[in-house]
């Protein structure tokens, strides 16, 4: 099967545009015959719920939690991008499409992130009508702060709690259509399967995860929003209930798995504290605005803070070495995401690490505290000289500005990132790969689309920092809502999809089948025995940095660990009723298989871009080295039955409007 | 460390539950509160037994997914955080630790330590949103310059992340400073304003149907939320409604 990505001919600016007024619509009277199913309601699901049925559609919304308020984009920190350029600062829509496209390392599709950055603007038009309490300066305009890999300041924020406020914005939204009858909301439930009529994509099997009903649901087109799958790590900063379940269950039945393998390290993560963790916080990226990353410059001095006989403030500027200031002194400590963990993992792996196991780095406040200090004591006319006082004004605006996570750091380490620095290491936090779709977000199945996190499309093999929010909003508000009516449009006179015919049986009865399966096999080992075990080959050898010899070794252990894993779980309680460890185990089982699949693309991937780093493809600084020639394009898998049988299909990438360079922040 | 805990353990919603004794051992510092409760339930399903259900998500204080009422207290002992955040270092060895869910009439339980809070959705659904239509075509985003305090106090408001701690705290079960956190955060905001009289009532209604109960000012529910949402938003609220009542 060939693919194509159905990506409107002309020239790149236009071609948005152009689509939208050749598409079909579907009349208002029509719109309320047809079905939508929506799958998460996080900040892609939650926007596109609420937009669609805003228009008409009857939409039914699905998600695991208690209420679709706590997607996990609520923990999205930092901001989110969009090219106002209300700073003056030489920002527009196609330097906002430059820095994508370059900060994914040249592995994302030109047109979806051009049109990514066309509607970026209206996202914050949009969401400040909804009552999104956005930072602001004091003449009453919105303010912006920079962000990783972009040389302007286009990131809007709410202090460190961006994604909850546009979640809460998104989901105020869906609230007023829940109210009006016109999203039917289903908290509590987890799809299972898909149902597929005719080719089409035309209901999904779910459970209902308080009385462990398996339930039917019909729709004339299903949607997808169901995020990343960093959880295959076993240790992430995603939440604990975030999987790949349905996003793999669509793969199965037919969805292309495009570039796996891209997965983001986030290098501003608390460190891992011992074997008991179950998941990893995230410190926002916004705090590189001002810490400054550093390790000791000599080895016995980090020996001695291992050690806990030195302290980091005890050492002198010249006994520190500003790592990422002294190796790209053009962007320093603002270089994007994927550069600076595997910075910090060099410098760890060479001996300079800092906490007790020798991974972790510090991000430093005492300089931006000074340099406040003094801004504030001119500013009211007090003495400047007064180290104390200086101390003391700078560390309000520094609190100010990042007051909730350095609260949230001190909970955690009980340390006080004040006074002393704090200490970082990168963990797991983005997946930019996800199921394949073409420029209508619309997968390998008719009727069946995917946004947000759950798609690859948009941020190539790196993605920058305050774009995800940017790109879950832009799908599920201005992208989903064309490309889907498009689709629709043909089915207006169908009328309702039966769930009683032989296609929702059979896929009611493989759900059935499998949990089954897993409840009667008489093992004795808890899900997480075998989560954990695969996480841990995933981040020794399918993590930050990858070889030829791991990958083979993580995909046959991976196969292993899946087998054994159908033979020794153990699920306690019944299948009808409440019960948490069934869920869990049977997304421990998809992400057994997705594993293996990630190694696999890995490994077919000869060359280092953004996020995947291959050990054998590096310039002789230690740079990424891509492939263009032979790698330029996305590897999208089909399913055969085993993740190791997976049919690789490339659908070539060309760039008529950024120059292929060797990506240099220096 | 080792600990003895006191877990309810209530099979359904009809169900009676009651409290029930468990040991656990090497618990350390570090580990967070809910940690400690994955280790409990390792041990049980090892031992065949069924596990103690919570709710949680994120483990990382924003959510609002993780309840429990630890020793009395909602989200336990610690101050400004979710029991997610709570960390052992809080406790000492050979402590007792008494866990129970969040309980109030209106947030039924569902099992264990897991309860029913759909009705703060219902509240929000009657009138929590501002009535713009996703379009593209709103104003710009800096057309109406809003001033930085207002703005910021409307942040603070909009903070809330829907746990129900004010409710388990609160010998009335009142939900007013959930339900006032988002009157608020409109009522600062111009764009808020033009629905300002229907959402306080709408939103009040819908809270005292769901069987909360009200406000007596003990303020128990400021000391327990664990995003320091002010009671001054209760104030706020109790004047947008009798403006609204009123005129």
């Amino acid at each position: 099967m060939a693919l194509d990505s159905k990506t409107p001919t002309g020239p790149i600016a236009e071609k948005w545009t152009h689509y939208k007024d050749h598409i079909n619509l579907v009349n208002p009277a029509n719109k309320r015959n047809l079905d939508i199913i929506i799958v998460g309601t996080g900040l892609a699901g939650g926007s596109a719920a609420a937009t669609l049925a805003e228009l008409g559609y009857n939409v039914k919304a699905f998600c695991f939690q208690d209420s679709p308020r706590r997607a996990h984009s609520i923990a999205a920190q930092g901001g989110i991008n969009a090219a106002k350029n209300y700073q003056g600062d030489g920002d527009s829509t196609f330097r906002l499409f430059y820095d994508t496209v370059k900060g994914g390392d040249y592995r994302a599709r030109e047109a979806n992130v051009h049109r990514l950055a066309e509607v970026s603007t209206n996202i914050i038009d949009q969401c400040v009508a909804q009552g999104v309490p956005f930072a602001r300066e004091y003449g009453g305009l919105l303010d912006n702060r920079s962000f990783g890999g972009t040389l302007v300041s286009r990131t809007f924020y709410a202090k460190g709690q961006t994604g909850q406020q546009l979640l809460l914005g998104a989901y105020s939204a869906m609230n007023r259509q829940i109210g009006r009858g016109k999203i039917k909301m289903h908290n509590r439930h987890e799809m299972l399967d898909l149902v597929i009529v005719d080719g089409k994509a035309r209901g999904i099997i779910a459970r209902d995860m308080v009385s462990g009903k398996i339930e039917r649901h019909s729709a004339h087109a299903v949607v997808i929003a169901s995020g990343g799958y960093g959880n295959v790590f076993f240790l992430s900063t995603n939440a604990m209930g975030s999987n790949v379940t349905a996003a793999w269950k669509i793969h199965k039945r037919g969805a292309f798995f495009a570039n796996p393998c891209y997965t983001q390290i986030h290098p501003t993560c608390i460190p891992v504290s011992g074997d008991h963790q179950a998941k990893l916080t995230l410190m926002s990226e916004s705090l590189r605005n001002d810490g400054r990353i550093w390790v000791p410059a000599k080895l016995e001095d980090a020996k001695m803070i291992r050690e806990g006989k030195l302290k980091p403030t005890q050492l002198a500027e010249e006994d520190r070495d500003y790592y990422l200031e002294r190796r790209y002194p053009a962007f320093g400590n603002l270089v994007p995401r994927d550069i600076a963990s595997r910075a910090a993992k060099e410098r760890c792996d060479a001996g300079f690490g800092v906490n007790k196991t020798g991974e972790a780095v510090y991000l430093d406040f005492a300089a931006a505290i000074e340099r406040y200090g003094i801004d504030q004591a001119r500013l009211k006319h007090l003495d400047e000289n007064d180290k104390q006082l200086v101390i003391k004004l700078g560390t309000e605006i520094v609190a100010n500005k990042y007051g909730n996570l350095f609260q949230m750091y001190e909970k955690i380490v009980d340390e006080d990132p004040y006074s002393t620095p704090m200490m970082i290491y990168p963990a797991v936090h983005y997946t930019m790969g996800g199921t394949w779709v073409d420029y209508n977000l619309q997968t390998t199945i008719p009727g069946c689309f995917s946004i947000g996190e759950s798609n690859f499309s948009d941020h190539g093999a790196n993605r920058l920092g305050a774009s995800a929010l940017m790109q879950g909003l832009a799908d599920g508000y201005f992208v989903l809502p064309y490309t889907i009516g498009d689709y629709l449009a043909p089915d207006i006179k169908m009328g309702k999809i039966p769930t009683d015919s032989t296609e929702f049986e059979a896929a009611e009865k493989n759900v059935v089948d499998q949990i089954n399966r897993l409840m009667n096999n008489g093992g004795s080992k808890p899900a997480d025995y075998f989560h954990k075990k695969l996480g841990k080959i995933m981040w020794d050898k399918v993590g930050m940095s990858r070889n030829e010899k791991g990958l083979k070794d993580a995909q046959q252990e991976i196969a292993q660990i899946r087998e054994d894993f159908y033979k020794e779980v153990k699920i306690p309680g019944t299948s009808d009723s409440f019960n948490p460890e069934l869920a869990k185990a049977m997304r421990v089982a998809d992400f057994l298989e997705l594993g293996e699949l990630f190694a696999k693309d890995a490994l077919h991937r000869n060359e280092s871009c953004g996020g995947h780093f291959r050990e054998e493809y590096q310039t002789t600084d230690g740079e990424a080295q891509r492939d263009d020639e032979n790698f330029a394009y996305v590897a999208a898998w089909e399913y055969k039955g085993n993740p190791s049988d997976a049919v690789l299909h490339k659908e070539p990438l060309s760039f008529e409007n950024v120059k292929l360079v060797q990506r240099s922040y220096k | 460390m080792k600990l003895a805990l006191k877990i309810w353990r209530q099979n359904d919603a009809s169900s009676k539950g009651k409290m029930v004794d468990y040991t656990v051992e090497k618990i350390e510092p570090d580990m967070s509160f809910l940690e400690m409760l994955d280790i409990l339930n390792d041990e049980l399903i090892v031992k065949g037994e069924d596990t103690v259900a919570f709710d949680h998500d994120c483990r990382e204080g924003i959510c609002g997914m993780c309840s429990l009422f630890i020793n009395g207290e909602a989200h336990g002992p610690d101050r400004l955080v979710t029991t997610c955040q709570l960390h052992m270092r809080k406790f000492k060895d050979g402590d007792t630790i008494y866990i129970e869910p969040f309980r109030a009439k209106g947030f039924p339980v569902i099992k264990d330590l897991v309860v029913d809070r759909s009705a703060f959705d219902r509240i929000q659904q009657s009138g929590g949103f501002i009535s713009v239509n996703t379009s593209g075509n709103t104003i710009d985003a800096n057309t109406i310059p809003i001033p930085k305090h207002d703005a910021d106090k409307a942040f603070d408001a909009a903070t809330c992340i829907g746990c129900g701690a004010c409710v388990a705290t609160c010998k009335n079960s009142s939900a007013m400073l959930f339900v006032s956190a988002k009157v608020s955060q409109f009522s600062l905001l111009p764009q808020g304003k033009v629905e300002a009289k229907e959402r306080v009532l709408n939103m009040v209604n819908q809270m005292d149907a769901e069987g909360f109960g009200n406000c007596t000012n003990t303020g128990a529910c400021e000391v327990e939320c664990p995003k320091g949402i002010s009671l001054e938003n209760i104030a706020r609220m109790n004047r947008e409604y009798l403006k609204s009542s009123i005129i």
